[in-house]
């Protein structure tokens, strides 16, 4: 069945505020008002909250790391999108940001990390390393993150500007908002080659 | 190679013909002096430790700057341990190498230095050069199931081996001895990284706890193992330039400054005048944004957010700067080799000290919150002293070298560009401990202001790069524009820039220390090797000793007062 997305405004009992081509007495605005009501779906509203209230878990690893400081900074203000209560433990933040580098040995960590996000759960990949491995095609170097954890936003540069992070987050959010399938993280599994953190050899 | 020997030389030659172990061996002692003017000195391996020890116990070295290995395949014997050593009293340097052939092996220069611990493990690990007694002898910057030694030049720049998991918790039997003051004591191991706040997202630091007391301590590196110096052998000279950007990318300018300058060096050009001006208002504005991030983060590590976003304001005129400059903020690769890669736009140079003087402002906006805050004193003073000597033996330079009493510098000790013609000071501490280090880098970026004034005020003019064709490419319009042009582009493009086979070390004062490239050229047009000396690798080896016995919320003030910069650590 075809459905109207866009919240409607309705009076008390569904009744018309007034008759058509009428404005309503003032009387009727006061007893309306106590019960007005605001009608969308529920899965609208948790979107719009969730996309208003993501909390990164930024990791910075390298250069990208400096300028994502700098979104976070006072002049690019990440706040402004709602996104600004970092936090650096995984399990309280639904935004992880790979900004910078990713090589083999900190691969097992990004997933870890991963692993211990609750969902829902996003992923932005800042920059070139992190998203191909960029011009490190390099022996230690991770051929980009989407490798090893889903990735839901690529933002290019090397590093990028700060106003291209915020079109990342700002397309996250649409994303959100528009309830995109998100396929690459529903069917996401741990990369074969990696094991529990913990089960590493003692040294 | 010239046979020109320089005095130092000379007089080593003397004395150590008269070293009682060596001397029925002397016969196989080669000395001189490259033909850009490094004194080099090689012998036979055995001999590596008297030697050395005989170097540091007289006084004439008191620092192992750098060890690397260099691979060259064709030879009998294929590996080549190569030392740097200075002196802080006489600024004097040496190049020592030693021959190795594969499966053979050195005596570890621990004995000596027990600086060179980290240094000889990155070198077992890129070439596998084995060095005997050493206490520790694994890989240090790839993980642990990598199989091959990467910067062999049989092993392909790209060929990635995976890692499964991550190493647990773990102690090196030497840089962790355990305070003796918790043994039979229940010990709770605690990891702290490389994803947590104050490591900066790359380092990793372990511990064991005797309740708040550090009483063991060991720390993981490599996380950032980007590969530079395998980068840099499959790239022409000029497309090093942006690796360079991010080996300290707090400072990128810094580092293309660095490497250009040592290949300068071994190509024999000098820069025009106004290029050497550009590169040092570069290098003074990077060492004032680096310092920025260095105290920013180190107050934030420790709970004053304020100071961070202060700082920050700032550092964006900065990066503003550079953007009126090239485009970039960060990672600009303005250099090129022989000058700079483009002139400065109109009016660039009075935009700079308009934003001098907004700097000035915040840097005293900051010491007002910073230095006499109770909490910021409590929390670094005392915290991570260290003495002069013991900086010295580490391999300390910079601001933590300074902060610890001695007044080193290259700008003044082997002044390079035109810095012995401007006016500025080297701030000094005298504990060596976290407020000092704060306090010496306040002073400095004051000092970097004053250079960049004084430089800006006096622009030399002239052309912004040599124009010799075999280094520099043609502008934009001549190669569009003439066939001279066109063709020069195209020959360099193709044959590449070439120095002479030869082999350099250069060093320039970067924010957090000396930044040495060592650069082995073949004549071709690619490095044949080009080692970096991170100024923070030194100092990062001195972490677990510093820690140990302190408390826990100690490490953190450390960790941010040493700036450690992972692309420059890891490489």
């Amino acid at each position: 069945m075809p459905h109207d997305n866009s919240p409607s405004v309705t009076g008390h009992n569904s009744m018309p505020l007034a008759q058509p081509g009428q404005a309503p007495s003032d009387a009727q605005l006061v007893d309306s008002s106590k019960s007005f009501a605001f009608t969308t779906r529920l899965d609208d509203v948790i979107a719009w909250g969730r996309k208003n209230s993501m909390w990164p878990m930024p990791y910075g690893t390298a250069c990208c790391g400096i300028e994502l400081m700098s979104v976070m900074g006072p002049k690019y203000d990440l706040a402004r999108f709602g996104a600004e209560v970092v936090r650096f433990s995984p399990r309280q933040a639904d935004m992880l940001i790979v900004a910078g580098t990713i090589t083999e040995k900190m691969a097992p960590v990004l997933v870890h990390i991963y692993e211990q996000m609750l969902d829902p759960k996003y992923v932005i990949s800042m920059g070139a390393c992190a998203s191909s491995g960029g011009f490190y095609r390099a022996y230690h170097v991770l051929q980009g993150i989407d490798k090893v954890i889903p990735v839901d936003v690529f933002v290019p540069g090397c590093p990028p500007t700060p106003e291209a992070v915020l079109d990342g987050v700002m397309t996250l959010q649409r994303m959100i908002a528009e309830h995109h399938p998100r396929p690459w993280a529903k069917n996401w599994k741990r990369p074969a080659w990696m094991k529990q953190l913990g089960t590493g050899a003692p040294v | 190679m010239n046979n020109q020997m320089t005095h130092q030389i000379e007089l080593l030659k003397t004395d150590l013909s008269q070293l009682l172990p060596i001397k029925d061996r002397f016969s196989a002692y080669k000395f001189s002096t490259s033909k850009v003017g490094d004194d080099v000195l090689e012998f036979p391996k055995e001999d590596i430790v008297p030697v050395l020890r005989y170097f540091r116990e007289s006084g004439r070295f008191d620092v192992l700057m750098d060890l690397c290995g260099v691979d060259y395949p064709e030879r009998a014997k294929r590996f080549e341990v190569v030392y740097h050593l200075f002196s802080t009293k006489t600024m004097q340097r040496l190049r020592i190498k030693c021959q190795v052939g594969e499966g053979e092996s050195i005596d570890t220069a621990t004995s000596v230095w027990d600086s060179a611990n980290w240094f000889e493990r990155e070198a077992f690990d890129m070439f596998g050069i084995k060095f005997a007694g050493h206490p520790n002898l694994r890989r240090l910057l790839v993980h642990e199931e990598f199989v091959g030694h990467p910067l062999r030049k049989d092993y392909d720049a790209d060929h990635q081996q995976h890692c499964s998991v991550a190493l647990p918790v773990h102690f090196d039997p030497t840089h962790s001895h355990l305070l003796p003051s918790a043994k039979g004591h229940n010990l709770v191991p605690l990891n702290i990284g490389p994803s947590h706040p104050s490591t900066h997202g790359t380092l990793r630091v372990m511990a064991e706890l005797d309740g708040e007391t550090i009483a063991r301590a060991n720390v993981e590196l490599g996380f950032l193992h980007r590969c530079f110096e395998k980068m840099a052998e499959t790239h022409p000279y000029n497309q090093v330039i942006p690796y360079t950007d991010r080996l300290n990318y707090c400072s990128a300018p810094m580092n293309n400054v660095g490497y250009c300058k040592a290949v300068e060096r071994l190509l024999g050009v000098e820069i025009p005048q106004k290029a050497q001006a550009m590169r040092i208002i570069l290098a003074e504005l990077s060492r004032i944004i680096d310092h920025f991030v260095c105290l920013g983060a180190n107050a934030v590590d420790l709970g004053a957010l304020t100071a961070f976003f202060q700082l920050f304001t700032y550092r964006e005129q900065v990066y503003n700067l550079f953007e009126k400059l090239c485009g970039a903020r960060l990672t600009v690769s303005l250099t090129r080799i022989g000058g700079m890669a483009q002139d400065a736009p109109p009016g660039w140079f009075d935009d700079v000290l308009a934003t001098c003087k907004n700097i000035r402002q915040g840097i005293s906006d900051v010491e007002g919150l910073l230095s006499q805050n109770k909490i910021w004193i409590q929390r670094t003073q005392g915290v991570g002293a260290i003495s002069a000597e013991k900086a010295i033996a580490w391999g300390y330079t910079g601001p933590l070298l300074r902060a610890a009493g001695v007044a080193h510098d290259l700008r003044k000790a082997q002044p390079y560009y035109m810095y012995d013609q401007l006016d500025f000071d080297i701030p000094v501490g005298t504990s060596g401990d976290c407020y000092d280090r704060y306090l010496v880098r306040v002073e400095e970026m004051k000092q970097s202001l004053k250079i960049i004034e004084q430089v800006c005020k006096n622009v030399p003019s002239g052309d912004y790069t040599i124009r010799d064709k075999g280094i520099v490419l043609p502008e934009k319009k001549d190669v569009y524009g003439n066939i001279e042009g066109l063709m020069n582009h195209f020959m360099l493009v193709i044959k590449g820039l070439r120095p002479p086979a030869g082999e350099v070390y250069d060093a320039t004062e970067a924010a957090n220390g000396e930044l040495g490239f060592y650069l082995v050229s073949d004549g071709s047009g690619r490095p044949y090797r080009l080692r970096v000396r991170p100024p923070c690798f030194a100092i990062y080896q001195s972490f677990p000793e510093q820690v140990t016995g302190g408390l826990l919320s100690d490490v953190i003030s450390i960790l941010g007062s040493m700036n450690l910069i992972a692309g420059e650590l890891d490489r």
